[in-house]
Formats: C-alpha cells, sequence, structure tokens
C-alpha cells in the first residue's frame, strides 16, 4: 500500500514538474526553464522499447546543453524516444572528412559545412533522406533550401547559418563602420595585431573578395593572385589561428581579427571593447546542416533525430545557445525583436542575395593548388633567413663527418703502440 | 625459452603497433591514391626544403641548449646527497604532470603581447617587446617541454661514475677542468647521447608547439604532415611521404651521432 502510495505521490511530482514553466532562482533572478512541446508525440515512440542508440558526431559547443535555462537537447531526445545518443565533437571540417574517409567509424548523423557537404555528396559518402520520416522540414525556410551545395535538397536539412565579418577593437580603431572593409587586415598600421584564419578555404575568400574574384574560383591564375594578397599580408599578421581567435581578442592581443558572426556575438556578450562588422563588399555566408553518412546504422533512428533538431522549441534553444542564426521559420517566430532585427544575425535579405556567395566543394585540383600556395605562403619568411640556413646546415653535417673521420684516424693511430 | 615467452607480449605489441605503420608509411609513400607504385610524392617532398631545415635548425639549437642547461644539471645532481637527490628530480620531473597542451598554452599567456612579462617589464619602461609567434618562442617551448627527457637519462649515467674514478684522476694530477673533459664527459657520453636523441627527435617533429607558440607562420615538419591529414587537401600519400623522408633524415643523423658514441665507449672499454 506505501509502495502504491509513494508512486502517485512520484508521478504526480514527475507531471507537476514537466507542467512548470518557472522555476528554480540562480543568483537571486529568475531563470526560464524551457520546456518542450513537440508537434508529433507519436511519431517519436516508434523505437521506444528497443534499446537502440544512435552516433551523433558535431562541432565542438554546437548544441544547448541544458544550461542558461535551455533545453539540454540529447537528453531530452532520449527521453522522449528511448534512444540513446553517444555524442561526439570535431573541430573541422577536414577533421570529420579524414575520419569518415578512413572507415571503422560509425556515426549516425553529422553536421558538416556547405563545401564538406558537395565533397561528401560527390564521393558518395552520404544517404539522401526520406523526407517522410521528417516531416519538421517544413519548418526551414525557403531560403535555406536546395542550397547550391546539395541543389535537390536530397541529403542535408540546415542546422544553422552565418556570415564571416571582422571583429574588432573599438577602442583602436574608430573608422565609421559603413567604411570598414577587408582591406582593414592589410593596413601597415596595425601591424602584428591582426590574426588571421589558419585555415586556406576562409583566408583565400578573403583575399578573392578584395580582389573582386568569386570564392569558389577554380582558376589557376586567380589562386595564386589571392595567395600573393596574402603573402603581402604575412608580415602584418601576428599569427594564424582558429578558435584562438576567442580568447587573443578577448585578452586584447589583437585589435583585429576575421571571425564567424555566432561567436563574435558571444564574444561580444562578454566584452565591451569588441565590435563585429561585416563588410559591405561581400562575404562568405556558411551553412552547416545535419546528414547522414554512408556508415550509418540506424537511419530511421537518425532521421527521428533530424525531425527533433527541427522542431520549433530544439531549434529556438541551440540559436540561443550558440549564437549562430537559425534556418528554422519557427524558431526564428519565437525569437525576441533585438534579436530578429539584428543586422549581424540575420542581414537584409538583399544583403544575403547580392553580396555573400556559399562555399561549394572545389575540385581536387584546385583544392591542391590552393593546399599548395597556402603551404608556401606561410612557410616563407620575410626576411629571407632561409638563404645561410641551408649553406650553414650543410656545413655542419660536413664538418661532422670530417670530425668523425679525424677522431677515427687519431684513434687508430693510437691504437698501433 | 622461457626468456622469449615473457618477452611475447612485448613482441607482439611492437609488430602491432610499430612494425606494422611503418610498413604502412612506406606502403602509402611509395603508392598512389589507385594502390600504383609511384616516386611522385617522395619527390614532392624536395619543395618543402625549407620546411626541413627550418625543423632540424630549431630542433638543433633547442638539443644544444638543453644540453648546456641540462649537462650541469644533472651533474650537480648526482653530486647531491641522496635524500636530496629525490626531490630535486621531483621538481625535474614536475612539470610533467600537468599536460603537455596546458603548459604549452600557459607560455602564451606569458609572454603576449599584454602578457605577464610584458606587463612587468612595462613597469620599469621597457617594452613591449614581440616574444610571442616567433621562433625563439617555439625553441623557448622546445627546451622547456623537452629539457627532463635531457636531464634524466644524463642524470642517470652521470649517478653512476665511481666517485673514486675521480679521485684517483686527481690523485695523478689532473686539474678539475682536467677531471671534467678526461674522466666525467667520456663516461657521461652514453647519457649525452640518448639525451640527444631523446630531445632532438620529438623536437623535429612537433607540431602543435609551432602552432602554439609560433603564429602557425613558422611551419615545422610536424605541422606539414598534419595538414596533410587534417587539412584541406587530404592527402595521406603525400603525408606519408614526408614521414618517410623524415624518418630516414633522423636515422641518418643519429647514425652520424653513434659514431661519436661508438669511438669514444671503445677508448673507455680499452
Amino acid at each position: 500500500m506505501k509502495k502504491t502510495v509513494s508512486l502517485i505521490y512520484a508521478l504526480v511530482l514527475l507531471v507537476m514538474s514537466t507542467g512548470c514553466h518557472y522555476q528554480r532562482l540562480s543568483e537571486g533572478e529568475d531563470i526560464e526553464i524551457q520546456a518542450l512541446s513537440v508537434e508529433d508525440t507519436e511519431y517519436y515512440t516508434r523505437f521506444k522499447d528497443e534499446k537502440i542508440a544512435i552516433n551523433v558526431y558535431n562541432w565542438g559547443e554546437y548544441i544547448s546543453d541544458g544550461s542558461d535555462g535551455l533545453l539540454d537537447i540529447n537528453s531530452e531526445f532520449t527521453n522522449l524516444t528511448g534512444i540513446e545518443v553517444n555524442y561526439s565533437t570535431y573541430a573541422t571540417n577536414e577533421e570529420l572528412y579524414a575520419k569518415l574517409k578512413g572507415g571503422g567509424s560509425e556515426y549516425d548523423i553529422i553536421i558538416p559545412s556547405d563545401y564538406m557537404i558537395s565533397r561528401m555528396i560527390k564521393e558518395e559518402m552520404l544517404l539522401p533522406l526520406n523526407y517522410e520520416n521528417i516531416p519538421n522540414f517544413k519548418n526551414i525556410m525557403d531560403r535555406f533550401r536546395n542550397m547550391s551545395y546539395d541543389e535537390e535538397n536530397l541529403y542535408s536539412v540546415p542546422y544553422t547559418w552565418g556570415t564571416v565579418g571582422i571583429i574588432y577593437d573599438n577602442t583602436a580603431i574608430s573608422i565609421p563602420e559603413e567604411e570598414m572593409d577587408w582591406s582593414l587586415l592589410w593596413e601597415e598600421e596595425y601591424k602584428d595585431q591582426i590574426l588571421m584564419f589558419d585555415n586556406p578555404r576562409d583566408a583565400f575568400a578573403i583575399a578573392q573578395v578584395l580582389l573582386g574574384y568569386s570564392m569558389n574560383t577554380e582558376n589557376e591564375k586567380e589562386l595564386k593572385a589571392a595567395a600573393e594578397k596574402l603573402k603581402e599580408q604575412k608580415s602584418l599578421v601576428q599569427s594564424y589561428v582558429m578558435d584562438e581567435i576567442f580568447d587573443k581578442m578577448g585578452a586584447g592581443e589583437a585589435v583585429l581579427a576575421p571571425y564567424y558572426a555566432g561567436d563574435a556575438l558571444t564574444l561580444m556578450d562578454e566584452y565591451d571593447h569588441l565590435s563585429f562588422v561585416v563588410p559591405k563588399s561581400g562575404t562568405n555566408m556558411f551553412i552547416d546542416a545535419m546528414c547522414i553518412p554512408y556508415c550509418a546504422k540506424q537511419k530511421e533512428a537518425a532521421e527521428m533525430y533530424i525531425n527533433f533538431m527541427c522542431e520549433a522549441d530544439c531549434a529556438y534553444a541551440t540559436t540561443s545557445y550558440i549564437g549562430y542564426s537559425t534556418p528554422n521559420s519557427a524558431a526564428f517566430d519565437m525569437l525576441d525583436d533585438e534579436t530578429k532585427e539584428n543586422k549581424v544575425s540575420y542581414p537584409d535579405e538583399d544583403y544575403l542575395e547580392n553580396s555573400t556567395t556559399v562555399y561549394v566543394n572545389l575540385s581536387d585540383e584546385a583544392n591542391l593548388t590552393m593546399q599548395r600556395l597556402w603551404t608556401d605562403m606561410k612557410s616563407t619568411e620575410e626576411e629571407g633567413t632561409n638563404k645561410w640556413l641551408v649553406p650553414v646546415f650543410l656545413l655542419v653535417c660536413v664538418l661532422s663527418s670530417i670530425g668523425i673521420l679525424i677522431r677515427r684516424y687519431i684513434k687508430n693511430k693510437k691504437d698501433l703502440y | 625459452m622461457k626468456k622469449k615467452l615473457i618477452a611475447s607480449p612485448y613482441l607482439v605489441w611492437m609488430v602491432v603497433f610499430i612494425v606494422v605503420p611503418i610498413i604502412m608509411v612506406g606502403y602509402f609513400a611509395f603508392t598512389d591514391p589507385e594502390g600504383r607504385f609511384t616516386l611522385d610524392y617522395i619527390a614532392e617532398v624536395g619543395q618543402y626544403t625549407n620546411i626541413f631545415v627550418r625543423s632540424i635548425w630549431l630542433a638543433a639549437i633547442a638539443t644544444v641548449i638543453c644540453l648546456i642547461i641540462g649537462y650541469p644539471c644533472a651533474f650537480i645532481l648526482s653530486k647531491m646527497s641522496k635524500r636530496h637527490q629525490g626531490t630535486m628530480l621531483m621538481i625535474v620531473m614536475l612539470p610533467m604532470w600537468m599536460n603537455f597542451l596546458l603548459r604549452t598554452y600557459a607560455w602564451m599567456t606569458l609572454l603576449g603581447n599584454n602578457g605577464i612579462i610584458n606587463t612587468l617589464l612595462g613597469y620599469i619602461g621597457l617594452g613591449p617587446y614581440k616574444m610571442l609567434n616567433t621562433q625563439g618562442a617555439v625553441v623557448l617551448g622546445m627546451v622547456y617541454n623537452y629539457l627532463p627527457y635531457m636531464i634524466l637519462p644524463l642524470f642517470s649515467v652521470m649517478v653512476k661514475i665511481d666517485n673514486m674514478l675521480l679521485e684517483a684522476a686527481q690523485d695523478l694530477g689532473c686539474n678539475s677542468k682536467k677531471v671534467l673533459f678526461k674522466v666525467v664527459f667520456p663516461l657521461s657520453l652514453p647519457g649525452v647521447m640518448s639525451g640527444i636523441t631523446m630531445v632532438f627527435v620529438p623536437a623535429i617533429s612537433t607540431f602543435i608547439i609551432s602552432r602554439m607558440l609560433g603564429g602557425g607562420s613558422n611551419l615545422l615538419i610536424g605541422d606539414l604532415i598534419e595538414m596533410q591529414f587534417l587539412g584541406n587537401s587530404y592527402n595521406p600519400n603525400l603525408g606519408a611521404g614526408i614521414s618517410l623522408v623524415l624518418m630516414v633524415i633522423i636515422l641518418f643523423i643519429m647514425t652520424i651521432m653513434n659514431q661519436f658514441d661508438s669511438s669514444d665507449e671503445d677508448r673507455v672499454l680499452v
């Protein structure tokens, strides 16, 4: 009898806690706890008792994990469907590619960026999605369907998007925002205070915009010109970094850096001295989308996960947590007006249409050329010290060989006695 | 027979994790993605000569500095009383308890333009000096990270040098300088050799130190190899080719070093 009473009590508590919208006091202020509501609960019960698990491979810090009162997406998904989520992360598209290409991995969900998606499609590394299992695809804005990297939208469902711009220290740079352009990264005035992307694709894109080329050019001459442009910049660049931009800009080590809009917004929240501008002359628009790789074992469960991610609540939690823009119209409607009208996160349609370019995959040849030019650019030294480095090295080699011979000779002579 | 049996786990380990990977590196280096034999990738390595030279140069400088700092340090350590030895050895090894990346990361905040050193210098009216993102910073990182690998083998050899030998040399009229160069140094040569190997080899192939302290513009071979696997152009064949050339170069340098070693050891034995 006692057991039944406590069971009922527990059930009542459970119902109450799921129904509650406001609870928990933290640091003296109310934090709104986001509650999950899904459109079709029935759909998610399909695998309830089968005890299956899916492997999700995502970017680092790229999912809402339950902090700030937002949804903990992975555990909510497990609660709802009974499917375990094994979550792991990567740092670059190339790392993801190498991992999949190397074989032996069993991921069910991956979230690569645009150009990597088109490369994977070309190399038949992705499985076509069954959209009957992803009814929430209807939430995706028309603007983000059938993008150039996946023209018939067979393989990918957009997760987040954003643009690349310049993050700068507004105490050191007082040029009005309208006049700021990528050429700022080539200003002598900020020598040794400039950070640059340590990733050929993004770095070349900036040089290409400046030179007026397409970001997707495969023309060798244009690539070479862009590499020359980057070489010019090299003596001004403090260091080539990716995620370190976060720390270095925050700590005031540098005053200028190109960066992704979502991360820049997170940084600006933390530091007042930083501002962000998306240059008028054009920029890259990137889209990260959910895909199912060829090695997936649980395709249907993976599609369920993708559908779950497209739920308004989940997409809202994602965009609020990571700061990147959402392609999900239902989630966009949930945002507050300030965010909706933020031109950094959501630029005018006009600008998006005319001034931004989405990367597509380059041919192997162009990729190789770019990689070679990049290595070349990074390994040449400005001062030309390599002129004497080689001779010195050779000299050391020769001298040591002579040394050995002399020692041997002396030793042999000694042994004679 | 029994001895062989006991050694078998290690043998299996060696074959699976050392021999097989080396064979795979060799295979990838001499084939193209379709598996056909080719020398193209080895030939292509020639383009990166300046990166090789820079890596060898920086690693050599770091090794020499390690030796200069580590040798007296190990000598003093070996002459200490047993009780102090334990404490001092622990201090030498203490940094190794911490994660390698974290230690290197700490140097970034120390050396930065707004870093601790430049801030302190600023108080007495100096600087700021550009220290981070230079080759000097890379060498510093190498010396800092690999110094224990120099001190420990030196110490373990020196501690075994019989004090009576030193006394005998002094009895026979050697001054302290002669004792050091004629007795201590030749006897410690095996330690010097293994110290040099243990510093030089990881220093030449490091990539994270140059990435973090060199600002990404002082590419080393390690960076180059990493770029072939995790970079924009996924090119494991070229990566394997570079690795193979690097291995041969290290082998060559080590053979030269061993020449010194063996000739001296012979003399010691005679």
